[in-house]
């Protein structure tokens, strides 16, 4: 791991696989490093242009918890990234790379607009909490089966779950808007006519009446959705039988067909439980935020979720941390201009994130060289 | 290269070599001597630190301090290139050889003559000539695929000695090979050191050094305990010491016991292999309760299809019963349902989940059943309680249960599978390889576990590569040679040299 100069510097960079056991804290103490990092390449990016860091991140900072109303934006935005993030992480977990969340979001969305749309009940009578909980249901169940196309081409024929997840994204886009251009159009707009009150998840803004503060507060109940699928994650893959093959079939799927596991069976489940809570995420963001279905309700939440998932390591309650994180970096985004600093920055964690996995796994020592290595 | 001029220097001098792994000293100031022309024995345990002295000489790591001469000059290698360059060349256990390529092909791969221009009838006739010199037959335009591991193994002598190599690392040549090949790779390295190459020859197995050696040197836990000694006075015993450092007894407790009634039966069994061809070719057999069955053969005879259609891994044509029960071509679960434990051949890649902890290895096989499982969840507290009975047990060295199992040495590596799978109270175990690879003290011990398993009444498949550890251990031996059995015998009237040529297929006998 020498460069030729190198052999002039007095001291050397020593790379060591590790060998002995890491602590528990050093992948945490990693991931925050690098974030703090970028943080701190993106401020000498931002001098270098002429730019003032300071104000600038103090401005960012302003953006996304300066008040109530920001700091409840900050939780929206997070909340579909915290479903997804949970579902991609559980696939991840068995290396699965869904990277269709995207899609099964559309998807889920689609299936739970249909109760107001069609519509399934009546939006009159039926009380709300029924109508959600099957908005919630058939969310989670056009995910899901979304999510079974990839499994079940994979568990059967091997079939590439990047490809087909991929793909089966732009089907899930298209397949939405054919149904709100030729069924739902709200007079020829490329969105459906707004979902009865009936078919809203509950907000803080609802009891402004109530509590004052609560005015113009837009959180809703999706977050809850979310804290509480982190929580079920975490029970599934920690605790339940079903998680230890998750995890054994993750770690060496030779060794968990050899201990007698089903791995189509797995396969397609985990799949499916992965779709499931992208389509949740798609109901959540429907009948909490948008109200409607419409062709753009995602902003490449699926793709983000997946970063999220990524840098959380696949840990459920460290997933909750990144979302709130991203959703903070969305909403601050959005107030700065250029707006290519958030992409920058968003990047910049990433890549020195995953990178710094390479200390998880190698120690890397400065050490002094060898005199007769200095010719 | 002259010789001539230097015929008093040695080949090979290496003083004080120290390299440090984190949590280990692989090489603790170690002084080892090669002479010109002679070949020379590195013995030790597995972690021994003999591989690692190797691989510095072959330029593959850098030693903390610590000086080389070759030829009684000073070289400081960067590089394997370096190495190659001063005419060290390394045969390593894992070949390095691309199948789909002919000898000569593989033998010019990454030099810079031929250039883009190949000319490889040229090029056949200097492979062919230099194999004529060392005795080593191989056809130069064969693909590699189409040879044995023996002969492959002289494509990868042939690789370095075309490279203008005059000292050899041979690393644990013999382990892959057949007792006649065993022997024409000794006749070959003879013939190499009367024309002049120096060799170091790595091994474990005490009787072959014995056989081809000059002098040798013991490695144990990275320090010299036997520098470059003569041999004619030594004994296997005193070797074994010098390696482990106590006394080995080499006693295995093997008391008559009575087979039973069977509990393998194998009928017509035929199979493919992960390439398509046949691997099993009309297989029958029976195996007893309390018995144990040897599969003497070289890899890749259809040893591990063998285990893998009775596990439940690999599909195939034909019966198996386990217990009355058929097995073929059903999942694995079936096959450990029926009371079947396999001690797999790839511990890493099979038998365990390197990655995850000592207790999640532990619990592979009962986390689905009582106490471990509980309704839908999976009691921690009971799964270590029974991982840590275990790792007493069977005295297993690691940190922690929350140890990785990728932290773990071989030898510790196979307790675990050995423990778990008998844990399970096995009617039929199917051991591939159950001591390869491991040093000669948990040999010992595996070894006594699988007698002990077979008064217990366990019926026992050994496959084993080992034909000494077939001949201490088995009741019955079978030979299996391109997927079929070429006989039955029991142990008692099994000869080596009969063993031998059928397992390179020379001799075929029906039972």
């Amino acid at each position: 791991m020498s460069f030729s100069f190198a052999r002039f510097l007095p001291y050397k960079l020593h790379i060591q696989k590790r060998t002995d056991e890491v602590s528990r804290w050093l992948p945490l103490a990693t991931s925050v490093g690098a974030i703090v990092l970028a943080f701190l390449i993106s401020a000498l990016i931002l001098l270098l242009i002429g730019g003032d860091p300071i104000r600038t991140f103090g401005y960012f900072f302003n953006a996304a918890f300066g008040s109530w109303g920001a700091l409840s934006d900050v939780v929206v935005k997070a909340t579909p990234l915290l479903l997804i993030g949970l579902g991609c992480g559980l696939a991840f977990r068995m290396r699965l790379w869904n990277i269709g969340a995207e899609g099964q979001f559309y998807i889920g969305a689609f299936f739970a607009s249909l109760v107001p749309l069609v519509p399934l009940v009546n939006m009159e009578t039926t009380p709300k909490f029924v109508i959600l909980l099957i908005m919630g249901l058939l969310g989670m169940l056009g995910g899901g089966l979304y999510g079974l196309i990839p499994g079940w081409l994979k568990a059967k024929f091997q079939v590439s779950e990047i490809i087909s997840t991929l793909m089966l994204n732009y089907v899930a886009v298209f397949f939405n808007n054919y149904w709100i251009y030729s069924k739902f159009s709200d007079a020829g707009f490329q969105m459906t006519p707004m979902f009865p009150k009936s078919a809203w998840l509950p907000r803080l803004a609802d009891y402004a009446r109530q509590v004052k503060a609560f005015s113009g507060i837009t959180l809703h109940l999706g977050v809850v959705f979310g804290l509480v699928a982190a929580v079920i994650i975490w029970v599934i893959i920690t605790r339940s039988r079903w998680g230890y093959e998750i995890n054994l079939i993750g770690d060496n799927p030779q060794a968990a067909r050899y201990a007698g596991i089903d791995i189509s069976r797995n396969i397609i489940l985990v799949f499916m439980l992965s779709g499931a809570l992208a389509g949740l995420a798609g109901m959540s963001e429907v009948s909490g935020v948008v109200h409607r279905l419409q062709e753009r309700i995602s902003t490449n939440y699926g793709f983000s979720g997946v970063i999220v998932a990524w840098l959380s390591k696949l840990n459920p309650f460290a997933t909750i941390l990144v979302s709130f994180l991203f959703g903070a970096l969305i909403v601050a985004g959005r107030e700065i201009q250029p707006s290519g600093l958030y992409f920058f920055i968003q990047g910049m964690i990433l890549f020195l994130v995953i990178s710094s996995d390479v200390l998880l796994h190698y120690k890397i020592e400065l050490v002094r060289a060898a005199p007769e290595e200095r010719k | 290269m002259t010789i001539t001029s230097k015929e008093q220097t040695n080949a090979v001098e290496m003083r004080d070599i120290v390299l440090r792994f984190p949590g280990v000293l692989a090489n603790d100031h170690v002084n080892f001597t090669l002479r010109r022309g002679e070949i020379h024995a590195l013995l030790g345990e597995n972690g021994a630190g003999k591989s690692t002295l190797m691989n510095i000489l072959a330029g593959i790591y850098k030693p903390e301090s610590g000086t080389i001469l070759v030829n009684g000059d000073r070289a400081v290698f960067n590089s394997p290139k370096d190495a190659i360059n001063r005419g060290i060349g390394m045969v390593h256990q894992h070949f390095m050889l691309v199948p789909t390529q002919t000898v000569t092909e593989n033998i010019l791969l990454g030099l810079n003559d031929p250039g883009f221009i190949m000319h490889l009838p040229r090029y056949d006739q200097k492979v062919a000539d230099l194999a004529e010199k060392y005795g080593l037959k191989v056809q130069p335009t064969a693909k590699i695929w189409q040879l044995s591991v023996g002969e492959q193994q002289r494509v990868e002598i042939l690789k370095t000695l075309y490279r203008g190599a005059e000292i050899l690392i041979l690393d644990e040549p013999t382990a892959v090979l057949a007792p006649q090949e065993i022997q024409e790779l000794m006749e070959t390295m003879r013939l190499m050191v009367q024309q002049g190459k120096s060799i170091v020859f790595i091994s474990h197995k005490l009787n072959e050094v014995k056989r081809v050696a000059d002098r040798l040197t013991v490695l144990r836990k990275g320090k010299v305990t036997a520098d470059g000694i003569g041999l004619e006075n030594i004994t296997k015993e005193t070797l074994a010491e010098l390696m482990v450092g106590r006394k080995v007894l080499f006693q295995l407790n093997k008391n008559p016991h009575t087979p039973g009634d069977v509990v393998l039966d194998v009928q017509n069994v035929s199979a493919l292999n992960n390439r398509g061809l046949p691997a099993l070719k009309n297989v029958s057999f029976q195996l007893r309760k309390g018995e144990i069955l040897g599969i003497a053969g070289i890899a890749g005879n259809g040893q591990s299809e063998l285990a893998e259609v009775i596990t439940g891994l690999r599909a195939c044509q034909g019966n198996i019963l386990v217990n009355c029960k058929q097995v073929a071509n059903q999942s694995p679960k079936r096959a450990i349902e029926q009371g079947t434990a396999h001690i797999p051949e790839d511990r890493t890649g099979v038998g365990t989940a390197p990655g995850m902890a000592l207790t999640g290895n532990m619990i592979m096989k009962s986390y689905d059943h009582a106490p471990i499982s509980q309704k839908w969840r999976i009691s921690y507290t009971a799964a270590r309680e029974f991982a840590s009975n275990l790792k007493e047990k069977y005295n297993i060295q690691a940190p922690s249960l929350s140890t990785q199992v990728n932290k773990l040495s071989g030898g510790n590596l196979q307790k675990v599978i050995l423990a778990r799978e008998i844990s399970c109270g096995p009617t039929l175990i199917v051991a591939v390889q159950p001591t390869r690879g491991l040093d000669v003290g948990a040999i010992e011990g595996i070894q006594n576990l699988l007698l002990e398993q077979r008064e217990k009444d366990a019926a026992v498949l050994l496959i084993s590569e080992e034909l000494d550890e077939l001949l201490d251990l088995s009741d019955r031996i079978a030979v299996i040679f391109e997927g079929e059995l070429a006989g039955i015998f029991p142990t008692e009237e099994a000869d080596v040299k009969t063993i031998g040529l059928l397992m390179t297929g020379e001799l075929r006998r029906q039972e």
